[in-house]
């Protein structure tokens, strides 16, 4: 299969202006002809759904919560970013876009980049319009604070809960259009395959999870937005729902899976602190802006962190890297923390663990503005370790967190199965191999808004789409090989709990595949995951009835796809034999032990087809081109 | 540590219910509420039995999924607390607790301790928002909002609609949520063209749902997890006065 990207020719300013022009438009009497699926409710799924209705297409939404509100994007806490540059401290659209490639380790489409940097800006006009209450200042202005990776102002943020007041917004705009009619919310259903006819995509599988009814949806055009596969990890900072089904069983119909290996590993979580731990607790990177990140000099320094004088303590980001200090990007931040417990320095149960620590913040400002950009946070992590992070240093370790993998889209993100569309966290654009903070949510954001209603319109402008027949083969097809596949998880009866699975797959994911990776130790996890997955099939226990809400039997199926993507994570992170951003392969580091990319061999992006049952999966590239930022060393010194 | 849970077991909505008595040995107490309720699943599961049903997905205390009754509170004994963020530490050794989903006729139970809170979405699609299409909006900074008002906006945005006020309530009125999404909006100059409208038409399809009346009690600012303030119930029914004179039709459903 070749891969097209549809990147508009020409100087990347225009590129996205020249293809909106190019665009064919659906004229309006026609819009409410056309039904158009969107699975997901997030920021990408909500903004998608609420804007096609907006324009007058008929909408069909759809999540696995009970209310399309509770998506996993509500979580999000430190800000959304957006080349204002009000506090005019040198930000622009060009310097937004020259961060992100840069950031994502020269792995990310610039076209794409080019035009996230360009809407930022207008996510954020929408957002303030639709009363998202940002912070201001007294004047009344918006207010910025900086965010790991920049070295500008550009983040937008509502205290630490940004996500949930976007989300809000988008899920209100969503509403008002269920109210005008023109959208159908379908919560607690959740997509189990996609259906494709003559190669279009045209509808999906779906299960109510109150009634365990299965039904068919079809339409013109489906939009996957349906977050990231984080939870491959079992432990991440990740909503326990968010999972990969959609987004797999779109590549098992023939949608290609983009760098599944580029995971982001999230420095500032709340270390692990026993057996039952079911998720990991995220401290926003914004506290990286005035807390400092520290480790004992020595090995095995058990004094009280408050006990240890500052000639003994090693600020090792700020020292390392001087320019950007506690503010270099993730990756970088998390795989130092990883090395200075690997060297035994490592603080709290277990030694997985460093300080971030606010006195000195709290010295300069004093604790009632500590207490105002982060207080909700610093209660979080009180109620959460019974320590008191005004009085000693808060003790954080790295956690999955993002994914920047995922289906594989072009410029008007399409994926390779025409009519399936793919936006947010579930695609694979904009991020490269690292993603800066605060850009996740501006990128969901813009598509959602502000692109996939234009390009789907092009498509279905562009294509005849014949009328289908609810009794064909393939809808037929497609229906018992979902209720197949529930009933053979159902009548296994073997002895092991679904969780337990999950939570060792988990384990063997992030240690081969996780912050630092080696070829032996992928195809190690390769073989094991097999063993595993084997084994899933065979002795899985899930109670209770496919008839009424059982949560058993949807985890059983989500685990089922992780096995699979997981194996898929491990195969792509071996052949890929460089280091870049968030895949640190540990045979290819620069004597500093910085990632040591291969521009020569790996400037591609690597998009897998699914072969079938058994059968390898087969690589495809995309070449990327860069022609406005050059591929440098990244360096943060 | 070891607890005695007394949980609400029914299947669904059309059989009867009733509470059964489990015990969990293995707390641990740096557990959340529901990682506890994970420990006993694993052992129901591995033994066969069917897991209780409860709604979670953040565990931090942000989406609004998770929530039910803990010894007659909702959330528990722990104040700005849902129970996915309250830890075992809070409880005693061998205590017992009983655990119970929220009961109001607006929220009809779906299983053990998961609930139907759909009628929070027809009211937020009622008018719970700006009518601003994508694509219309003025520059960010063209609307200054003081820090004040935009602070006040920020703490009634803040709900996260899991239903606590309703099941705390005596009436099962949903007054502080609509009153938060009312407040949220209506302090803001984007919120104030619609400010009348908006609220006529969320209090009647508050009424609509079967929620009870607010007769200040305030059971339900005890027990919200995000502290909402009590004052946005009185500026709800202030806005649905004024509005119900300026927009008489608005209130026909
Ligand atoms: C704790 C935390 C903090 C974060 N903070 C920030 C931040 O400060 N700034 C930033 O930019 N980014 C942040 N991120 C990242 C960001 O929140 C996510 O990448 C983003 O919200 C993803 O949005 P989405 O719309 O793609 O997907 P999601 O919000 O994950 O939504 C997925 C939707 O798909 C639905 N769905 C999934 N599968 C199915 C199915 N099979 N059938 C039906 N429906 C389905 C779900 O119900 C849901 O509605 C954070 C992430 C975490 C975990
Ligand atoms: S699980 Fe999200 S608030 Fe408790």
């Amino acid at each position: 299969m070749e891969l097209h990207s549809r990147t508009p020719s020409g100087p990347i300013e225009q590129a996205w202006d020249k293809a909106r022009f190019e665009m064919k438009l659906v004229n309006p009497a026609n819009k409410r002809k056309h039904n158009i699926i969107v699975v997901g409710s997030g920021l990408a799924g909500a903004s998608a759904a609420a804007s096609l209705g907006e324009l007058g297409y008929g909408v069909q939404c759809f999540c696995f919560q009970d209310s399309p509100r509770r998506a996993h994007s509500i979580a999000a806490q430190g800000g959304i970013n957006a080349a204002k540059n009000y506090p005019n401290d040198g930000d622009s659209v060009y310097r937004l876009f020259y961060d992100t490639v840069k950031g994502g380790d020269f792995r990310s489409r610039e076209a794409n980049v080019y035009r996230l940097a360009q809407i930022s800006v207008s996510i954020i006009d929408q957002c303030v319009a639709q009363g998202v209450p940002f912070a201001r200042e007294y004047g009344g202005t918006l207010a910025n604070r900086s965010f790991g990776g920049a070295q500008v102002s550009r983040t937008f943020y509502a205290r630490g809960q940004t996500g949930q007041q976007l989300l809000l917004g988008a899920y209100q705009a969503l509403e008002r259009q269920i109210d005008a009619g023109r959208v159908a919310m379908f919560p607690r259903t959740e997509m189990l395959d996609l259906i494709v006819i003559d190669g279009r995509a045209r509808g999906i599988v779906a299960r109510n999870l109150v009634t365990g009814q299965i039904t068919t949806y079809l339409g013109d055009a489906v939009v996957l937005a349906t977050g990231g596969y984080g939870n491959v990890y079992y432990l991440s900072t990740n909503a326990k729902g968010s999972n990969a089904t959609a987004i797999w069983r779109a590549y098992k119909r023939g949608a290609l899976f983009a760098n599944p290996c580029f995971t982001q590993i999230h420095p500032t979580c709340i270390p692990v602190s026993g057996d039952y731990q079911s998720k990991l607790t995220l401290m926003s990177e914004s506290l990286r802006n005035d807390g400092r990140i520290w480790v004992p000099k020595t090995k095995g320094d058990k004094r009280p962190p408050n006990q240890i004088p500052a000639e003994d303590r090693d600020y090792y980001l700020e020292r390392r890297y001087p320019s950007f200090g506690n503010l270099v990007p993730r990756d970088v931040a998390s795989r130092n923390a990883k090395n200075v417990c690997d060297e035994g320095r490592g603080v709290g149960p277990g030694g997985l663990g460093v300080y971030l620590d606010f006195a000195d913040a709290i010295r300069r400002l004093g604790e009632k503005v500590i207490r105002e950009r982060y207080g909700n946070l610093f209660d979080m992590y009180e109620r959460i370790t019974d320590e008191n992070p005004y009085k000693v240093p808060m003790r954080i370790y790295p956690a999955i967190h993002y994914t920047m993998g995922g289906l594989w889209v072009d410029y008007q993100l399409m994926s390779t199965i025409p009519g399936l569309f793919v936006g947010g966290e579930a695609n694979f654009s904009d991020h490269g191999a690292n993603r800066l903070g605060a850009s996740a949510l501006m990128q969901g954001l813009s598509d959602g808004y502000f692109i996939l209603p234009y390009t789907i319109g092009n498509y279905l402008a562009d294509n005849k789409l014949n009328s289908v027949e609810e009794s064909s083969s393939e809808i037929r097809g497609a229906v018992a090989g979902v209720e197949n596949n529930i009933q053979k998880l159902l009548s296994i009866n073997g002895k092991r709990t679904v969780d337990s699975f999950h939570r060792e797959l988990g384990k063997v994911v992030w240690e081969y595949c996780g912050m630092a990776r080696t070829a032996a130790g992928l195809k190690h996890a390769i073989e094991r995951i097999r063993e595993l997955r084997e084994e899933f099939w065979q002795d899985v226990n899930v109670p209770g009835s496919d008839a009424d809400l059982n949560q058993s039997l949807e985890r059983a199926g989500r685990v089922a796809d992780f096995f699979e993507l997981a194996e898929l994570m491990c195969i792509d992170g071996l052949h890929r034999n460089e280091s870049c951003g968030g895949h640190f392969r540990e045979e290819h580091q620069t004597p500093e032990g910085e990632a040591l990319r291969d521009d020569e061999h790996f400037s591609y992006v690597a998009a897998w087809e699914y072969r079938g049952p058994g059968n390898p999966p087969e690589l495809q590239k995309e070449p990327l081109a860069f022609e406005y930022v050059h591929p440098s060393q990244r360096s943060y010194k | 540590m070891r607890l005695i849970l007394r949980i609400w077991r029914q299947k669904n909505r059309n059989t009867k219910g009733k509470f059964a008595r489990y015990e969990v040995n293995d707390v641990n107490p740096d557990m959340s509420m529901l990682e506890c309720l994970d420990v006993l699943n694993e052992d129901l599961a591995r033994r066969g039995k069917e897991p209780v049903a409860f709604e979670h997905d953040c565990r931090e205390g942000i989406c609004g999924s998770c929530g039910f009754m803990i010894n007659g509170v909702a959330h528990g004994p722990l104040s700005g607390t849902t129970v996915c963020q309250l830890t075992m530490r809070h409880f005693k050794d061998g205590e017992e607790l009983i655990l119970e989903p929220w009961r109001a006729r607006a929220f009809p139970l779906v299983k053990d301790l998961a609930v139907d809170r759909n009628a929070f979405d027809r009211i937020i699609a009622a008018g719970g928002y700006i009518s601003i299409s994508t694509g219309s909006a003025p520059d960010g900074n063209a609307i200054p909002v003081s820090k004040e008002r935009a602070d006040a906006a920020m703490d009634a945005a803040q709900c996260i609609g899991c239903g606590a006020c309703v099941a705390a309530c005596p009436n099962a009125s949903a007054s502080l949520f609509t009153g938060a999404k009312i407040t949220h909006l209506g302090l803001l100059p984007q919120g104030q063209p619609e400010r009348d409208l908006r609220a006529v038409r969320m209090v009647t399809q508050m009424n609509l749902e079967q929620f009870g009346q607010c007769t200040n009690i305030g059971e339900c600012v005890a027990v919200c997890p995000k502290l909402i303030p009590i004052e946005v119930i009185g500026r709800m029914n202030h806005d649905y006065i004024a509005g119900s004179m300026r927009e008489p039709e608005a209130g026909e459903a």
